[in-house]
Parts: structure tokens; C-alpha cells; sequence
């Protein structure tokens, strides 16, 4: 399907207990792709990206991130996590360090790199999603557009070559939501690898390479924005199509 | 505005900023709205001042107004000698105060005491100012060489080797345990039927073991042995020592490219404990011992509660990780050991600790009484605290494991710097609480023996000299006293803290 795909997934099936939440589900990701994933709630979007950097184990299946093999004993998990960033609808900011220290925290303690150069570097992640002159303030002083603009600077700061967005504006006030968009369409402009979990299809429409509908653990359509917006070939999701896009 | 009729509106002067009504602030404010704004207020407050007049009036009646100031001994605090009706007896503490402070402690030695309060005081006060620099070097100096220094200045002593000369002893002793374990299976399986043969093979594979242990062992003994055979062997087996530790160190931490950090941290310390030992002269025999049977009053309640404080700590932290532990044989051990001390009460422990223990520890193994209360104490705190903590883990969302794993930092940096420091924030009150409960709770230790603060008191009270009838209540209106102000230190300082961490470093 696509040449050297940067993550591969194959065949992957997830329980929690009796309860089949992903369904032998195949995707690829090419480098420099940006997938959009949306469907109903309970349809496996969330848990198919948490599988990517392996914050959910998997039963069968395997996953390979930049040629990395994660199988179900999750045996390269640390390696997988260096190349994946991710950020998460509640942004998971670290409450306790301020808005810099989040930013630096994993680059000293993960990949050694001097408190100084870190920093320099962080900096320059934080000019990049407009919020440099907040780094000394902590997370509970912004607003929930900037705390996720940080959760991003964040997840850069790790140079990971896949980024994971799970629901990135949802916990938003409509006001801000425009502000996180925003930055994550100059990261699609950059080249960045993106799979993004989202009910903003104004955001798939304008980003995506592709719209990836997901529906009871399956992947029920993949197609181009163009095509899947305006003709949706499953019924189910031209039901989903008309339940969101009637307001 | 006037025009109620239609439904449109809009502001054309925004309304600009008025001070709240006056009745509502201030003193006036406050005795409107909280003491007398209802006729149930108006009796508690009348009630609440009936209270004060009756506690606090008698109060100072019998602490400073009818207190005796002055005099030699129980006459002056008579009634019929003082002129009037008697209250607090001063002279009395004046008189017991050395006693209350160092218990049995040779007099020509409390200067060491005092060195020892002072190098504490020092030491802990910079750490407890946030604005103070160097936080790192000061909590190092506090938890790691204080402790040893305050060891060998209270109870004194010195040094009959070092690094070289404990590695061997430890080793030796764990190749003979190993052996003493192997001979008492041969021995067993003498006496016991259809496993006897299977025994005595595994017992035999055991002393194999123990024996080709003390084989390898036979050079570090031979280095021990010139060691000590030579004329300085503290010495000499301190740059051993030193001189192993750094490359060690030095190799473990990168080598040439990454390492001189660690080799100049390695090396100062070093240098440290050199310093230490020649101004202490440990390797010359140190101070003149005293025992800890002598030690007491509030050297001993500050001894075992600062002990106390600082070793259930890290109990605490390891044991609620354990009792959250995914892995069952840890977790089991976890729940097992905090259920067991948090079942006992801390009178078993210190008596099962001081009088019990001693019967089951091999004949030649004796540990001193109050170092044996010290491991009960800090044991039955440690599982306190360990409950305490896993309720502060318990409220961190899943979310922020996530996300540091999702960094790729390992589990144990996660929870380093990520869960733990927050957790810890949570429940610095319900901490604090244990702290404090643990420092009147060192009082305890009279029944083991170990006169504390409390215990020095009521052994003074039967001093015939100062019989009087107000002794008692002089005594522990003086020895409340003191408790208070510990106690209640600890507590403010505990609110400071949250208050500084409180605005935003929250979830």
C-alpha cells in the first residue's frame, strides 16, 4: 500500500477482558502522512492510537514503528516511545514544574542531553507554538488552549518522527480551539507524521492526506477527505457523516 | 434600560467598580456577620467567652502570678513560707532543667550534646528557608553525614578500620552463615526419613557453596589482615577505600568522557570524611563512650523522633510503591508488612523490640537498646506513612503516568519526577500529622527503659527536695510547653509549605 510506512500496523486485535475493542485492523502510515481517525464514541479510535506508543497492550497483532517490531509482549517499548510523541485530550501537563521544565524534563532524563541545551532547545519548541514568554509560569496559570499548545512544544522537544493526537481540542472552550488547530497545521505544513484522533472535520478537510472512519472496533472506511466528505460510500458512515455535519 | 417593552438591549456605560458596603467589612463587619448575626451566635459567642475567662484567667493565675521565681529548694514553694497560695514552682525546673535536657549524660561531656543540637540546628535551619541556595550539599550534609557525625559525638568512640576491612567482615560472615546453614541440613537430614538422603545432598551442595564463598574471599582477607598487621590501619584502609570507590565510580558513570563530575564529587566527600575523622581523632580511639543507658531527657525524644521522622520516610515511599506494585510477590510483602505493624500497638513493639528480640538473635550479636527501639519505631511509622502516601499516589490521574511514559521516561524516573513529588504535596498535612504524632509518641520508649523527655520528668518528681504540692503540674505545664512548641513548629511550617506550593502547582 505505501512505501516504507513509517508505522505499520497488521492484523491487530485488542480485548479488555470478553470485550473486543479492536478488530483486526490494518493501517499504514507513510512518512510525512497525515491521517485524520474519527468515528462514534466506543468505535476503538483512542485505544487503536494508545496502542501506536503502547500505552495499551495488545493481544495479537503486530505494530512496527520506523522499522521497530512491538508484538504483544511490548519487548522494544522504550524505543518505540523515543520515536512517538503524543498529546492527550486532557493535555497531561505536569503540574508540579513550570511550563520550561515540562519541556526539558524527558530530553535531560530520557536522552541526556545538558540542562542548558535542553533548555535553548525547548525554548526554541515553545517560540514555535507562540508561547515563549509563559515558560516560567506554571500549567494552572494558562488557559486550556496554551496548556495544550505546551503539551505540543512538549511532545517536539523528544524530535519524535510520529506525532499521536488523541481528541486534542475536545476538552476546549470554543474559543480556543482554533489556537491548538492552528499549531497543529503548521506541524502538518512541516512534514510532520500526524494521526490525528478528531470530531474537527474543518481540521481533516483542510490537513488530511486521509480520513480513517472507525466504527464497533473496525475500520469501516479510508479515503481521501475529498471523497469520504462528499461521498461516503459504508451506510454507516454516511449515517455518521449526516448525524455530525447537520448543524 | 426604560424601555422594558422590547427585547433588544444594549449597554451603552459600562457599570464602573464600588467599594463593598461598609457594615459588611471590617471589625464592625465582622461582629455583625460572624458573632452576633443570629440568636444562636450570640449564646455560642457568649459561651465562647465564658470559656476563655474560665481556662485562660486561672491559666495565667497559675503560671506567672502566684509562680514562685526564686528559691533553693521545696520550702520556697510552700504556702506558708511564699505568703500566699502557691502556683507554679519555677525553681523546680530551674533546678532539674540539665536533667530535663541530657538525662544521665555525664556532665563533663554535654558540651557534645550541645555541639551535636547545634550542628542540627545549623544544618536543618538553611534547609527549611526555600530562599536559601545549595539545597542539594545542605539535605547531603543533614541526612547522610550528620547522622554519622552525631553518632560518634554523642556516643563517641572511634574507628577500627574502614571500607576494606566492613566488605570483608560483612562477607565473611555472610560465607559462614552460608555454611552454618549447610551443616544444619547434613545434621537434619540425619533425623529425617525418605527425604533424609535428598536433604543431605542439598546440604552438602550448600556448604560446597559457603566453602568455594570463602575461597574467593581469601585475598580481600589477606589485604584486611596487612591492613590492620600495619601501623595506621584506619588510614591505610581509607585511601584504599577511597581510592576503589572513585575509579569505581568514576568507570561507572562514563569514564574519561562523561565521569570527572562524579570524580570530584566522590573525591570532595572523601576529603569530607577525612577531615571528619581527624578533627574527631576516630582513628585514635574518638570522644570517651557513653552509653546510651545514660542518655535521656530531650536528647533522647529529639534523638528517636528526628530518627523517626527521617527513616520512615524512605520506608514509607518504598512500601506504598509496593503495595501498588503490579508484581504480586512484592505487593503481597507490601500489604503484608504495613497490615502487620499497623495491626500491633507500639508498646508490643518496643517491648517485643527491647526485651524479645534479644532472645532470638544469635548469642554473640547484641544491639544496643536504643538503637533497637529505633528500627521499631521507625518500622511502625514507616507503615503509617506508607498509607498515608498511597493515598496522595491514589490521587494523582492515570493521565500523568501517561504522559511520562508517552516521553519515554521508565518507570522508575516517572514516578521520581512525576507521580511521587505530587503525591507527596497532596499529603503533606496528613505527614505532618504523623510527625507530630510520632514525636509525643516517643515518650513511650519509658517503658523500654529509655527515659525520654517525659520519662526524666516523673523519675524527678521523686526527688524529696522538691515535694511540693504544685511539682507536678509545674512539671508538665513545663514539659507541655516544650512538647507545644515542637509540635506546633512543625505544624505551621507544614502550612507554610502547602501555602507556598498551593497557587498553581496543583492539579
Amino acid at each position: 500500500m505505501t512505501e516504507n510506512p513509517i508505522v505499520s500496523i497488521k492484523g491487530l486485535n485488542k480485548w479488555y477482558g470478553d470485550f473486543h475493542v479492536l478488530r483486526d485492523v490494518n493501517l499504514e502510515v507513510g512518512k510525512g502522512e497525515r491521517i485524520v481517525i474519527c468515528g462514534p464514541s466506543g468505535s476503538g479510535k483512542s485505544t487503536l492510537i494508545r496502542c501506536i506508543n503502547a500505552l495499551e497492550e495488545f493481544q495479537e497483532g503486530e505494530i512496527a514503528v520506523d522499522g521497530i517490531p512491538l508484538g504483544p509482549n511490548l519487548r522494544r517499548v522504550d524505543e518505540v516511545r523515543r520515536e512517538v510523541g503524543m498529546v492527550f485530550q486532557s493535555f497531561n501537563l505536569f503540574p508540579h514544574l513550570t511550563v520550561l521544565e515540562n519541556c526539558t524534563l524527558a530530553p535531560i532524563w530520557v536522552r541526556n542531553i545538558p540542562q542548558k541545551d535542553a533548555e535553548v532547545s525547548a525554548m526554541k519548541y515553545l517560540e514555535r507554538v507562540k508561547i515563549p514568554h509563559q515558560a516560567h509560569k506554571y500549567p494552572g496559570q494558562m488557559s486550556g488552549g496554551q496548556q495544550q499548545r505546551v503539551a505540543i512544544a512538549r511532545a517536539l522537544t523528544m524530535s519524535p518522527k510520529v506525532m499521536l493526537f488523541d481528541e486534542p481540542t475536545s476538552a476546549l472552550d470554543p474559543e480556543m480551539v482554533k489556537e491548538v488547530l492552528d499549531t497543529m497545521v503548521d506541524l502538518a505544513k512541516e512534514g510532520m507524521t500526524m494521526l490525528v484522533v478528531t470530531h474537527e472535520m474543518g481540521f481533516a478537510r483542510e490537513v488530511a492526506n486521509r480520513v480513517v472512519f472507525m466504527d464497533a472496533g473496525q475500520i469501516i472506511e479510508s479515503n481521501t477527505p475529498a471523497n469520504f466528505f462528499a461521498n461516503p460510500q459504508h451506510a454507516r458512515s454516511k449515517l455518521f457523516l449526516s448525524q455530525i455535519l447537520r448543524h | 434600560m426604560t424601555d422594558t417593552t422590547a427585547s433588544s438591549f444594549v449597554r451603552e456605560a459600562m457599570v464602573t467598580e464600588r467599594s463593598a458596603p461598609v457594615k459588611t467589612t471590617g471589625f464592625v463587619g465582622f461582629l455583625r456577620t460572624r458573632l452576633l448575626n443570629s440568636p444562636t451566635n450570640v449564646l455560642l459567642t457568649i459561651l465562647g467567652l465564658l470559656l476563655i475567662w474560665y481556662t485562660v484567667i486561672p491559666a495565667i493565675r497559675f503560671l506567672l502570678v502566684d509562680a514562685v521565681w526564686h528559691g533553693a529548694d521545696r520550702n520556697a514553694c510552700l504556702a506558708e513560707n511564699a505568703g500566699h497560695a502557691v502556683g507554679a514552682c519555677w525553681p523546680f525546673i530551674n533546678a532539674k532543667l540539665d536533667q530535663f535536657i541530657y538525662g544521665f549524660y555525664p556532665a563533663q561531656e554535654r558540651w557534645r550534646v550541645n555541639l551535636t543540637f547545634l550542628l542540627a540546628a545549623l544544618l536543618l535551619l538553611p534547609m527549611l528557608i526555600p530562599r536559601l541556595p545549595a539545597k542539594g550539599l545542605n539535605a547531603g550534609l543533614f541526612f547522610f553525614a550528620f547522622p554519622v557525625i552525631a553518632f560518634f559525638l554523642l556516643h563517641g568512640g572511634g574507628l577500627g578500620g574502614f571500607g576494606v576491612n566492613w566488605t570483608a567482615s560483612l562477607l565473611v560472615a555472610f560465607a559462614d552463615s552460608i555454611k552454618s546453614a549447610g551443616d544444619a541440613l547434613v545434621r537434619a537430614a540425619g533425623t529425617t526419613p525418605v527425604v533424609g538422603p535428598l536433604l543431605w545432598l542439598l546440604g552438602q551442595f550448600v556448604v560446597l557453596i559457603g566453602v568455594t564463598l570463602s575461597l574467593i574471599l581469601t585475598p580481600l582477607l589477606w589485604v584486611r589482615d596487612q591492613i590492620l598487621a600495619s601501623g595506621r590501619p584506619v588510614w591505610i584502609d581509607f585511601a584504599l577505600t577511597a581510592i576503589i570507590v572513585s575509579v569505581l565510580l568514576f568507570l561507572l558513570s562514563g569514564g574519561v568522557r562523561t565521569g570527572w563530575r562524579t570524580l570530584v564529587t566522590c573525591l570532595a566527600s572523601f576529603a569530607g570524611i577525612a577531615i571528619v575523622i581527624a578533627v574527631m581523632g576516630l582513628d585514635r580511639g574518638g570522644l570517651p563512650i557513653v552509653d546510651t543507658r545514660l542518655w535521656g531527657g530531650l536528647l533522647i525524644t529529639l534523638v528517636v523522633s528526628v530518627t523517626g521522622i527521617v527513616t520512615s520516610m524512605p520506608i514509607g515511599i518504598a512500601l506504598a510503591l509496593g503495595r501498588r506494585s503490579t508484581i504480586p510477590l512484592i505487593r503481597l510483602f507490601s500489604i503484608a508488612f504495613i497490615e502487620f505493624w499497623r495491626g500491633v500497638p507500639l508498646i508490643t513493639v518496643l517491648f517485643f523490640a527491647t526485651y524479645m528480640l534479644p532472645l532470638f538473635l544469635p548469642g554473640n550479636l547484641t544491639i544496643d537498646g536504643l538503637v533497637r527501639a529505633l528500627i521499631g519505631i521507625s518500622l511502625f511509622t514507616g507503615a503509617y506513612q506508607a498509607e498515608v502516601i498511597r493515598g496522595g499516589l491514589a490521587a494523582i490521574p492515570r493521565g500523568q503516568g501517561e504522559a511520562a511514559s508517552a516521553l519515554g521516561l521508565s518507570w522508575w524516573k516517572t514516578t521520581a519526577l512525576v507521580v511521587m513529588p505530587q503525591a507527596l504535596r497532596h499529603v503533606i498535612p496528613g505527614l505532618v500529622n504523623s510527625f507530630i504524632s510520632l514525636f509525643k509518641d516517643t515518650s513511650l520508649v519509658s517503658i523500654v527503659a529509655l527515659f525520654d523527655l517525659l520519662g526524666q520528668l516523673r523519675a524527678s518528681f521523686a526527688d524529696p527536695n522538691w515535694a511540693t504540692p504544685t511539682t507536678a503540674f509545674t512539671g508538665f505545664a513545663f514539659t507541655g510547653l516544650i512538647y507545644f512548641i515542637f509540635c506546633f513548629g512543625m505544624s505551621r511550617y507544614s502550612l507554610f509549605v502547602e501555602h507556598r506550593l498551593n497557587p498553581y502547582r496543583r492539579n
